[in-house]
């Protein structure tokens, strides 16, 4: 089947099988591999990214249901080479340690600042319950976002 | 995991789903938000050969108040149930049951008539509407029907749904006063209740409690007739008959539903 949609702000049109995963057809299809497979059950949250501006976990989805939809990766957050806030919080409060669930985290991250911009540091925890991070690191990830919000509300 | 092979059909509208069901029969799924089905494909406990995609007909989605009820249509998501004014002051309990469903992402995703015509008997969403007394619109070849939550779970997984019809709105009564309470006992962030109970008024439901969420009667009467909270909760395991499995025995199901029961109708949420 014939799907048309935007990723990370450019136009694409692909001839994909229905059943394909929209995480598979962004890491294979569109060579965007910052969306990790992570437990592949809706759970772990690595493979997260924004449809249409609410984040999602895109091994639960199809890429044909993407159709006529505007996705963002974490590839597609940095404008012009700079990095979004919330990538720059994740460095500057080491809110990663082996860096897999970043990705998901990050993307999670923003999709919950956009709904609500000044969270405190419970709705940032609750906002993060869909994604896990083995290594544990979950306090300096709130750090992150708390201090994202805050660049991003100056 | 990748799902079996299988014929997409995305329907433009009410009636070319019914169409579309009419000529595929029981092969065919439908799929809104897919994170009830597409998990179950993805484990090939379901291998549908053609899914409905009803997620882009517009009509199926909204939320508004018709006379003493709100109707909510079918692939309106949990997010936007959650964080509806309509609904979080008509009937608060169903904002708060639509808001414990998985994580965000899911609430992103997943929608009020996928999740109702799932029939997880651990599910938020099927205590609530029976909890709240509400109704599922059901579309099908002989026209439209409504049928209210008690008849609608029929059995584990199972509805009155027929293999032709669409659930194309849920409608629960306005009652912007009424006292409720909602308790969910869970191991881990994001999980289904291993118990959960919710009170509207005098109604009180179980999810997980069996094969279908189920009213704790004994309860209610006993509340209806003057009982305190306390000694009401004491019988809210009554007639239940929960499942053994890995995290809880039948016995412990049972002392949660008390206990939880006790919670809910002090009008505690957790």
């Amino acid at each position: 089947m014939q799907i048309k949609l935007t990723v990370n702000g450019a136009p694409r049109s692909d001839e994909v099988e229905p059943r394909l995963l929209l995480v598979h057809y962004l890491r294979q299809r569109c060579g965007l591999r910052a969306a990790n497979v992570g437990c592949d059950t809706t759970s772990c949250g690595a493979c997260t990214v924004l449809v249409g501006g609410r984040s999602v976990k895109s091994c639960t989805m199809l890429a044909v249901q993407a159709d006529g939809q505007e996705i963002t990766t974490a590839e597609g957050l940095a404008a012009a080479g700079e990095m979004h806030p919330v990538q720059q919080a994740f460095r500057q409060e080491h809110g990663l340690q082996c860096g897999f669930c970043t990705p998901g985290m990050v993307m999670a991250a923003a999709g919950l600042l956009a709904e609500n911009p000044h969270p405190t540091e419970a709705e940032v925890r609750e906002g993060l319950e869909g994604n896990f991070c083995r290594c544990t690191g979950y306090h300096n990830i709130v750090r992150a976002v708390l201090a994202a919000a805050e660049t991003m509300s100056a | 995991m990748i799902p079996a092979p299988f014929e997409y059909e995305a329907a433009e509208s009410t009636e070319h789903v019914l169409d579309l069901l009419a000529r595929h029969g029981e092969d065919a799924k439908l799929m809104a938000g897919g994170h009830s089905l597409l998990p179950m494909m993805k484990l090939r406990l379901a291998v549908p050969s053609v899914v409905i995609d009803i997620g882009r007909i517009g009509e199926l989605a909204g939320i508004r108040a018709d006379g003493d009820d709100l109707v909510i249509g079918a692939t309106t998501c949990h997010a936007d149930v959650a964080a509806s004014d309509l609904v979080r002051s008509q009937t608060p309990l169903l904002a708060y049951a639509a808001a414990q469903v998985g994580d965000p992402q899911i609430r992103h995703r997943g929608t009020i008539g996928g999740s109702l015509a799932h029939a997880d008997p651990a599910a938020d969403l099927p205590m609530a509407l029976v909890a709240l007394g509400g109704a599922v619109e059901i579309c099908g070849p002989g026209g439209p029907r409504t049928v209210g939550a008690d008849d609608f779970f029929a059995g584990f997984f199972e509805t009155s749904l027929e293999p032709d019809e669409l659930l194309t709105a849920v409608r629960v009564p306005r009652r912007p006063g009424l006292d409720w309470g909602y308790q969910k006992f869970v191991r881990r962030a994001n999980d289904w209740a291993i118990v959960g109970v919710a009170v509207a008024g005098h109604r009180i439901a179980l999810a997980n409690m069996g094969p279908v969420p189920v009213r704790a009667r004994a309860a209610e009467q006993a509340l209806a007739a003057g009982a305190s909270a306390a000694d009401a909760a004491g019988l809210a395991a009554e007639d239940t008959d929960p499942a053994d499995d890995i995290h809880a025995d039948r016995a412990y199901r049972q002392h949660l539903a008390r206990v939880l029961t006790r919670r809910a109708l002090e009008h505690q949420t957790g």
